[in-house]
């Protein structure tokens, strides 16, 4: 009897780590998330501190005041990293301001596709049945045409400003959110902490917010990522066509539609804005693949 | 229900929704079509007029029935008031539609072959240094937009003008709108080779994202598949390594590249907004633009409905030929 009492003491498992950080260590070696971080991060930074970073100001003319000599399309110089446009503006300064623009229409609009699309996913995944089936042949209906003609019609009937396109933009996103989400959904209803909370009594919006939805937080935080990346191409796209927008704003697609007009006087003035939204696109698609990489168990 | 049924219907009913959505949404939307010819400060009398003239003051539902009676009896679209005045929509797009088909035939003609290829490379040599070119390729394929892209071609290749699908100074009339399709058989190869020389940059950079994207596709369903038994099987028979990897292993990773590949065709089809406009390329994509920017919304809903029909129909089209390459398909009914 004793014997047993005094049996080898228990070999506690080690205290549980927290998901959150073994995702950050797996971070730590993956190649793709550091330079996808890395070009993140200096996008960011050109959002936020625009004005430090920034040698002049979106609309100013920084070499008019050398009498007289023309100062618009100058190629890369001390002065002027990437050139002059056809205003006599400076490049590199525009592409700094233009984060701002790029990076809150494309947050904006993922924000909202997400704030759309996640309830739909995990309401369709959760109940089934008929809501299900409607909720998902709507999602198809809208799949089932090019994410442009969406655009079109929605700056058709609003044309000005920036609000149509990052309305535009969410609305092409929505599907992609509510399809995965649903997915995620429909994996976690069956699993047993999902079935003991209903049989304790938690009502239906306990589960779905308290249970359903944090176990749907990573497919969510990769399809930001990567949406963002889709969104800044997209806003920059729309930008470009001349549809949508304020083609004066320090925006990458408003000033690779100003350099193509000029493409015979310089190519630089278009550098520097392609550039910018290609590396902002990698990096946010780069660092979306290293977090799907670090959240997938296998 | 048979596989190719339900999908034919549930095609005819995406369309009619679509059709419907885009119909009363420019009908409702604030600033409809009247406010937007007249501006916001025509009088209230002249908008009621021409409200009228248009029949837009008449109940939805009978819009709907005269506009598709006119549709299927007389070809009949409306007429643009703004884009190209007075002319017939569907002249228009009878004009414009040719020019897409023909970017699109031709951008695939690039993309398919290049994408499997790299697909293929980069399964077969997973990991090495081939397999990382390719993945870099692709990402790069799907991150530096068309717009910039087009404009880098067009200013490094400045001997191939790009703009018009013939040089301004060649007079050509095509009998079907297809230039390229059409002149060799007119025994016209001078007009083909020009042709074929306008369409060379906007194509290319049209099909870097199909490419990007078919690469990736093939790739994964490669891996899948050489790693397979069957495949070992055929190796360890004596099989070379290029007939097992082409004539064993890819038949079966073929049919989601087919899959994504006409998926991508139905993107290009519809007009490749983006290409047409860096490249002035008369196509339906540049004439939805045109309408937008002029808020010509009869050019805008007959345009949407051509692109919501060409997408929809070339779906089909790839669903069927998915039936046709894989058996498995047929009869389940799912």
């Amino acid at each position: 009897m004793s014997a047993l009492v005094s049996a080898q003491p228990i070999e506690r498992p080690a205290a549980p780590e927290s998901p959150w950080l073994r995702t950050l260590v797996k971070l730590r070696g993956n190649a793709k998330a550091w330079v996808g971080g890395a070009l993140v991060t200096i996008f960011f930074a050109f959002a936020l501190f625009a004005g430090l970073l920034a040698p002049y100001g979106p609309n100013e003319k920084p070499s008019r005041s050398e009498a007289g000599e023309v100062a618009s399309n100058l190629p890369p110089s001390v002065a002027h990293w990437l050139g002059t446009d056809a205003n006599e503006y400076d490049v590199f300064s525009r592409v700094v301001y233009g984060a701002k623009l790029s990076l809150f229409a494309g947050g904006l609009s993922i924000l909202a596709a997400m704030l759309i699309g996640v309830p739909i996913g995990l309401w369709a995944g959760y109940r089934g049945g008929w809501v299900d089936s409607l909720l998902m042949r709507g999602v198809d209906v809208f799949l089932a045409f090019p994410g442009v003609l969406i655009a079109f019609l929605v700056l058709a009937a609003f044309r000005n400003g920036w609000a149509p396109v990052i309305a535009a933009v969410a609305l092409i996103n929505v599907p992609i959110f509510a399809r995965q989400v649903r997915v995620s959904a429909l994996v976690t209803k069956h699993l047993d902490y999902v079935e003991a909370c209903r049989a304790i009594g938690a009502s239906r919006f306990y589960i779905l917010r308290k249970v359903m939805l944090p176990a749907a937080t990573s497919p969510i935080i990769v399809l930001t990522t990567l949406g963002l990346g889709n969104a800044i191409l997209e806003v920059a796209g729309l930008a470009f066509l001349g549809i949508g927008g304020d083609a004066g704003d320090p925006e990458w697609g408003s000033m690779l539609n100003q350099a193509k007009e000029h493409l015979s006087a310089s190519l630089w003035p278009a550098i520097g804005p392609g550039l910018a939204i290609t590396l902002s696109a990698l990096g946010f698609n780069l660092l979306g693949d290293a977090l799907r990489d670090a959240f997938d168990p296998r | 229900m048979s596989f190719l049924l339900r999908r034919s219907l549930q095609a005819a009913l995406t369309m009619l929704v679509a059709f419907l959505a885009v119909f009363v949404a420019i009908r409702t939307l604030p600033n409809n079509p009247v406010l937007a010819r007249f501006g916001q400060h025509a009088s209230p009398e002249r908008v009621a007029r021409e409200m009228a003239d248009q029949g837009w003051d008449r109940p939805i539902l009978e819009q709907v029935g005269a506009f598709l009676s006119g549709v299927f009896t007389e070809g009949d679209l409306g007429e643009s008031f703004a884009v190209e005045p007075g002319r017939p929509i569907a002249q228009l797009l009878g004009e414009r539609i040719p020019a897409t088909i023909e970017l699109a035939l031709a951008a695939s003609l690039i993309a398919a072959p290049l994408g499997i290829a790299a697909g293929i490379v980069a399964a077969v040599w997973k990991n090495g240094l081939p397999d990382i070119v390719v993945m870099i390729g692709s990402l790069l394929g799907v991150c530096v937009p068309v717009f910039f892209l087009g404009i880098l071609l067009m200013s490094i290749f400045t001997s191939l003008p790009a703009g018009f699908r013939l040089p301004i100074s060649m007079d050509y009339e095509s009998a079907t709108g297809f230039v390229l399709l059409e002149a060799p058989f007119r025994g016209e190869f001078v007009v083909f080779f020009a042709a074929l020389k306008q369409i060379l940059l906007p194509a290319v950079a049209l099909s870097t994202i199909p490419a990007a994207i078919i690469s990736r596709i093939a790739r994964s369903g490669m891996i899948d598949v050489l790693s397979q038994d069957y495949v070992r099987t055929a190796r360890a028979k004596g099989a070379s390594r290029s007939r097992t990897v082409l004539a064993h292993a890819f038949p079966n990773a073929a049919i989601p590249v087919a899959n994504i590949a006409g998926f991508q065709l139905g993107m290009l089809l519809s007009g490749a907004v983006l290409t047409e406009t860096v490249f002035s390329w008369p196509g339906l994509g540049r004439l939805m633009v045109d309408g937008v920017q002029a808020s010509d919304y009869s050019v805008v809903q007959a345009g949407a409905m051509a692109v919501a029909g060409t997408f929809v129909i070339v779906n089909f089209a790839v669903d069927a030929f998915a039936v046709w390459l894989d058996p498995r398909l047929r009869g389940s009914g799912s």
